[in-house]
C-alpha cells in the first residue's frame, strides 16, 4: 500500500516536472536553444498568482489566468529582446544569454517581493483530500496536478498534429530553412512556441507551489534543472519524451527519498539518469540522428 | 611560409604570458608596500583560481567544442581533497608552501583520476547529452561530498558516506570533513605567489597543448569528426586527454581555493559556480586563452566591486551580461554598430575638412 | 530504393587480374563475401574484390548501388553483417575507423570533408598525425624533440602539397578554396597518412573535362610515385576506362561483373544495369 502511495506522489511531482519539461523540449526542438531561464518563469508565475490571490483577494482561478497571461507576455518579450537577435549564432551564446535572463528574473523578483519565503495558499484548497482503500491519501493538489498534465499532454499532441500552427511548429523543428521556403513565418512560430512554453510554466509554477507552499526567488531554479534533466532523459525535442521523462524522474526521486535516503536523493536521481543515457544515448524516446558519411 | 617564432599564434601567446607576469609584478609590489586595501588583497588568490578554472574549461569548451556543465565538481573534489591532505600533514610538514603545493598536486591528481573515470562513459555521448551528463556528475559529486565524513582516529584513516555523524574510536580525534558542515578551522596557507605560479603552469600546459600535434588533432576532431577518424585520429582518446587535463587543472585550482578560506562547504561547488565559469569562458572568447584570463579577472571582481550598489548589484550584472552577449554575438547589432561607426568617422572627417578650409 | 535482386543468378568471374609486377606479392586489400544489412534492407551482399599492391581498380554502378557503402565498410565506418575485410593481411573485424586507417587504408569522401577552418598545410599535417613521432609529454612541454618532429612534418607536408601543385596555397584557409582544389587537397591529406591503398570516392565530381584529364594523369602518377594501390568510385566513364586496370561493377549491392575495361565495356549485364533491357 505504501508502494502505491509513493507511486502516486511520484506521479504527482513527476507531472509538474513533465509540464516544465514540455516547455524546455518545445523551445529546444523548435527554437534550437536551451532556455535556462525557463525555471525562473515558473517562479514568476507563482508570484503573480500569489499577488493576485493575497494582495488583491481575487479567487484562485483568476490568479491562475493572470499568471498565465503575464508569463506568456513575459516569454514573448524575453524571446524578442534577448534571443531573437541571436538567431543563427552558436547555441552556447544563446545559452549564456539565457543565463543572464535567469539572473535578471531572480534578482528582479528579489527586488519586487523580497527574498523572504512567502507562504503560498494552494489553489485547490477547496478540494479536500480523499482516501482510497483506507490508507491511500490523494490530496486535491495531486488530483489537479495529474489531471492538468494529462489534459496538457493531450491538448499539445492534438495541437501539433491537427492545427496549422502546430504543424508549422513541427516543420520549423525539422528544417527551418525549408519551412521558410514553404511560406511559414518562422519568427511568429518561434514566438508562439515561447508563448505556449511560458504559459505552461505559469501553470507548473502555480501547481508546484500549491503542493510545496514555499515561494522565494530561487524556487524555480532546482525544478528547472530537474525538468531539463527530465526532458533530456525522455529525448530532448520529443513531446511524449518530456512527459515520460518527467513522470519517470518524479517516481525515481520519490522512491529514492523513501527507500534509500533523502540526503542522497540528488546523487541517486542523477545517477539513474546517467545509467539510462549510457544505454540509450539519445534519451528514451529520442532519435539518434545518423550522420551521412 | 611560417616562421615558428614570429607568427601570429606565438605573438598572442607571448602577450598572454607578459600580461600575467606584469599584472603579478604590479600587484605583488603594491601588496608588499601595503598599498592594497583588504578587499583587493582578498581577491588576489580567488582571481588566480578562477583564471585557472576558466582557462581549463576553455580547453574543453572552446578548443574541443564540448559543453561541460560540471566543472565546479572537479574544483570541489580538488578543494576538499587538498584541504584534507593539508590538514593531515599539518604536523609532519611544517613548511606552509610545501604543504600547499602538495595539496594542490594531490587535489589535481584526484580530480584528474575522477575525470578519467567519468570520461569513460561520458565521452561517448554527443552535444547536449554530454552537457547534461557533466551536469549530473557535478551534482552527484556535490551531493556525495556534502554527505561524506573524513577523519583520523585510532583505527587509522576513515572515510564514510553517512547521513548522520558516525562514531569515532579513541579520544581526542575528530572529523576533518563533517558531512554537510563541511570543513572548519582550516589553516589558510594559500599565497598570491603560488597562485601566480599555478596560473603560469596552466598557461604553459594549455597553450603548448593547443599549439602542438595534439592541439591540431583536437581542432580537427571539432571541425569534422568523421574526417578526423578517417586519417587515423582516435576521437575518444583525444577528448579523454583534454577532459583529464582540464579536470586536473581544475582540481589544483580548487585546492588553492580551499586553502584560502578558514571554512569550506560543498554547497559552494554547485551548478551556479559551473555556470559562472562557463560565462567567463564565453565572454572571453571561445578558444581565446588571453580572453579567458581577462574575463575571469574582470567578471570576478565586478560583482564584488559593485557591493556598494547592494540590492541592485546583481540585476545590473545580469543586464550587463545580456547586453554584452547581444553586442558581441548578434549579427544585426554588429551591423548596426558598424554602420554607426562609419557615420561617426565620416562626421569627423567632414569636421576636419571644414576646419582646414 | 527498390530492394529486390535480379531473378537470374549472376556468374561472377573468380579470377583477379594483377599487373605482371604484382604477381606473387601479397594482396593489399582482400574482401571476401562482404555484406551489410540495415535493419531489413540489404545494402551490400556477397561482395568480393582483391587488389594487389599497385593495382588501380575502379568501382562503378548506377546511383544507389551501394558503392560508398562498400567504401564505408572497407574503412571501418560501418561494421559488416557478413564477410571479412583484410587490409595488408589483417582482418579489420570489430576495429574502429581510426584503427582501420592505421592498417594502411586511406580515403577521400564523396561530399568533401576537409577541416575548413584550418589552413591547407594544417590539413595535411593532421593527416600526418600518426606519422609524426612525438610523445605526449614532449608535446605538452614543447621539448626540443617536439620542434624537430614539427620541422620534419612541415617539410614532408610541403613535399606532398608540391606533388599535387598546391604548395603556394599552404597558408590559405581550406574552406576558402575552389571546389576542384579542395578535392585535390583531400587526396593530399589521404596520402599524408602513408597508406598502402587509397580509396577515392568520386574524385572527378564537379570537374570540367580538362581538370578530369589532369586528374587521370595525377592518379597514375600517384601510383607510380608512391607505389600504392588505388580503388576508386567514379561515374565519369572516360576516366574509369582509361585509368583503371580492373573494374568492378555494383548493382543493387551486388557485384555483377569484374574484369578489364574491355571486358566490362562489352558485358551485357553491365549494359543492362546502366541502360536498361533492350526491347527485342
Amino acid at each position: 500500500m505504501k508502494f502505491l502511495q509513493y507511486c502516486i506522489n511520484g506521479i504527482s511531482i513527476g507531472s509538474i516536472y513533465a509540464i516544465i519539461a514540455l516547455g524546455y523540449t518545445m523551445v529546444y526542438g523548435i527554437g534550437k536553444m536551451l532556455n535556462f531561464a525557463h525555471g525562473d518563469i515558473i517562479m514568476v508565475g507563482a508570484y503573480i498568482c500569489y499577488c493576485v490571490t493575497n494582495y488583491m483577494g481575487l479567487p484562485p482561478v483568476v490568479g491562475i489566468l493572470a499568471s498565465m497571461v503575464v508569463c506568456t507576455l513575459l516569454g514573448i518579450v524575453i524571446e524578442g529582446l534577448a534571443y531573437k537577435p541571436l538567431r543563427g549564432t552558436p547555441s552556447l551564446a544563446v545559452l549564456i544569454t539565457a543565463i543572464g535572463v535567469s539572473y535578471f528574473l531572480q534578482n528582479a523578483a528579489q527586488l519586487l517581493w523580497g527574498s523572504n519565503p512567502k507562504s503560498f495558499t494552494s489553489v485547490v484548497s477547496s478540494i479536500q483530500p480523499f482516501h482510497l482503500f483506507g490508507s491511500l491519501t490523494i490530496t486535491g493538489e495531486v488530483l489537479v496536478t495529474v489531471t492538468a498534465s494529462v489534459v496538457i499532454m493531450v491538448a499539445l499532441t492534438w495541437f501539433t498534429s491537427k492545427t496549422r500552427i502546430g504543424k508549422s511548429m513541427r516543420a520549423v523543428s525539422e528544417d527551418r530553412d525549408a519551412a521558410q521556403l514553404m511560406g511559414i513565418n518562422v519568427n511568429k512560430t518561434i514566438s508562439i512556441t515561447f508563448a505556449i512554453g511560458s504559459a505552461l510554466a505559469a501553470v507548473a509554477g502555480v501547481l508546484m507551489c500549491s503542493s510545496i507552499p514555499v515561494l522565494q526567488p530561487t524556487t524555480g531554479s532546482m525544478p528547472g534543472i530537474r525538468a531539463f534533466t527530465a526532458a533530456v532523459l525522455g529525448g530532448i525535442g520529443s513531446i511524449p519524451g518530456a512527459m515520460l521523462g518527467g513522470i519517470l524522474l518524479g517516481i525515481i526521486e520519490t522512491f529514492a527519498k523513501a527507500f534509500l535516503s533523502t540526503q542522497f536523493s540528488d546523487a541517486i536521481v542523477f545517477g539513474v539518469l546517467i545509467l539510462i543515457l549510457l544505454v540509450k544515448p539519445a534519451g528514451l524516446l529520442g532519435k539518434q540522428v545518423q550522420e551521412k558519411v | 611560409m611560417k616562421k615558428t617564432l614570429l607568427n601570429k599564434n606565438s605573438r598572442t601567446n607571448l602577450i598572454t604570458y607578459l600580461v600575467v607576469i606584469v599584472a603579478f609584478a604590479v600587484m605583488q609590489t603594491l601588496s608588499s608596500q601595503g598599498k592594497l586595501g583588504s578587499a583587493v588583497t582578498g581577491y588576489l588568490v580567488p582571481v588566480c583560481c578562477y583564471i585557472v578554472l576558466a582557462v581549463s574549461l576553455n580547453l574543453l569548451v572552446g578548443i574541443c567544442g564540448e559543453l561541460s556543465l560540471g566543472h565546479a565538481g572537479f574544483m570541489g573534489v580538488g578543494a576538499f581533497s587538498g584541504v584534507i591532505l593539508a590538514t593531515m600533514l599539518k604536523d609532519s610538514i611544517p613548511s606552509p608552501v610545501l604543504r600547499l603545493v602538495l595539496a594542490m598536486v594531490f587535489g589535481g591528481v584526484l580530480a584528474g583520476v575522477l575525470g578519467f573515470l567519468i570520461g569513460i562513459p561520458v565521452l561517448r555521448l554527443q552535444g547536449d547529452y554530454l552537457a547534461i551528463v557533466t551536469l549530473a556528475f557535478g551534482e552527484i559529486m556535490k551531493n556525495l561530498i556534502g554527505n561524506m565524513y573524513v577523519g583520523m582516529d585510532d583505527s587509522g584513516f576513515r572515510l564514510v558516506l553517512a547521513t548522520a555523524k558516525p562514531k569515532l574510536i579513541g579520544k581526542g580525534h575528530k572529523w576533518i570533513l563533517s558531512g554537510a558542515m563541511g570543513i572548519t578551522g582550516i589553516k589558510r596557507i594559500s599565497t598570491f605567489a603560488v597562485g601566480f605560479g599555478l596560473v603560469l603552469f596552466t598557461l604553459f600546459v594549455v597553450l603548448n597543448l593547443i599549439n602542438s600535434k595534439e592541439g591540431r588533432a583536437i581542432k580537427a576532431v571539432r571541425d569534422n569528426r568523421i574526417a578526423a577518424q578517417s586519417v587515423g585520429i582516435n576521437v575518444t582518446a583525444f577528448r579523454m586527454k583534454a577532459f583529464v587535463v582540464s579536470a586536473f587543472l581544475a582540481g589544483m585550482a580548487g585546492a588553492l581555493y580551499g586553502l584560502n578560506f578558514s571554512s569550506l562547504d560543498a554547497s559552494k561547488f554547485n551548478f551556479n559556480t559551473s555556470i559562472n565559469i562557463l560565462v567567463f569562458v564565453v565572454l572571453g572568447g571561445m578558444g581565446n586563452i588571453l580572453g579567458s584570463v581577462i574575463s575571469a579577472t574582470v567578471l570576478y571582481i565586478l560583482p564584488e566591486a559593485m557591493r556598494g550598489l547592494r540590492d541592485y548589484r546583481m540585476i545590473i550584472y545580469a543586464i550587463v551580461l545580456i547586453l554584452v552577449m547581444l553586442f558581441t554575438w548578434s549579427p544585426k547589432v554588429k551591423e548596426y554598430t558598424s554602420v554607426l561607426a562609419d557615420r561617426c568617422k565620416r562626421m569627423f572627417s567632414h569636421k576636419k575638412e571644414a576646419a582646414v578650409k | 530504393m527498390n530492394n529486390h535482386y535480379p531473378k537470374k543468378t549472376v556468374q561472377v568471374p573468380t579470377f583477379n587480374t594483377y599487373r605482371e609486377t604484382d604477381a606473387g606479392k601479397p594482396l593489399v586489400l582482400d574482401v571476401r563475401n562482404l555484406g551489410i544489412d540495415f535493419g531489413g534492407l540489404t545494402a551490400v551482399d556477397s561482395f568480393n574484390v582483391s587488389l594487389g599492391p599497385t593495382e588501380i581498380c575502379g568501382l562503378i554502378g548506377p546511383n544507389g548501388a551501394g558503392k560508398t557503402t562498400v567504401f564505408n565498410l572497407l574503412t571501418g565506418v560501418y561494421q559488416p553483417t557478413r564477410g571479412s575485410v583484410l587490409v595488408n593481411g589483417i582482418d579489420t573485424k570489430g576495429m574502429s575507423a581510426s584503427k582501420v586507417t592505421k592498417l594502411g587504408i586511406a580515403r577521400t569522401f564523396q561530399n568533401i570533408r576537409l577541416f575548413t577552418d584550418m589552413t591547407v598545410l594544417d590539413n595535411v599535417k593532421v593527416g600526418m598525425h600518426n606519422q609524426i613521432k612525438c610523445a605526449f609529454l614532449s608535446s605538452t612541454l614543447h621539448l626540443p624533440s617536439y620542434y624537430a618532429a614539427e620541422r620534419k612534418a612541415n617539410q614532408r607536408a610541403m613535399e606532398l602539397l608540391d606533388f599535387m601543385g598546391l604548395a603556394e596555397l599552404a597558408d590559405q584557409k581550406a574552406g576558402s578554396l575552389p571546389y576542384g582544389v579542395q578535392r585535390r587537397l583531400e587526396i593530399v591529406r589521404a596520402l599524408a597518412t602513408n597508406p598502402s591503398i587509397i580509396l577515392l570516392d568520386e574524385p572527378a565530381a564537379g570537374m570540367n573535362p580538362s581538370e578530369t584529364t589532369e586528374l587521370m594523369h595525377q592518379i597514375r602518377r600517384i601510383r607510380d610515385t608512391f607505389h600504392i594501390a588505388i580503388f576508386l568510385i567514379e561515374h565519369d566513364m572516360n576516366l574509369v576506362m582509361n585509368v583503371c586496370e580492373t573494374i568492378a561493377v555494383l548493382n543493387y549491392g551486388r557485384l555483377i561483373a569484374k574484369g578489364t575495361p574491355e571486358e566490362i565495356r562489352q558485358n551485357p549485364q553491365v549494359i543492362e544495369a546502366y541502360l536498361g533491357k533492350e526491347d527485342a
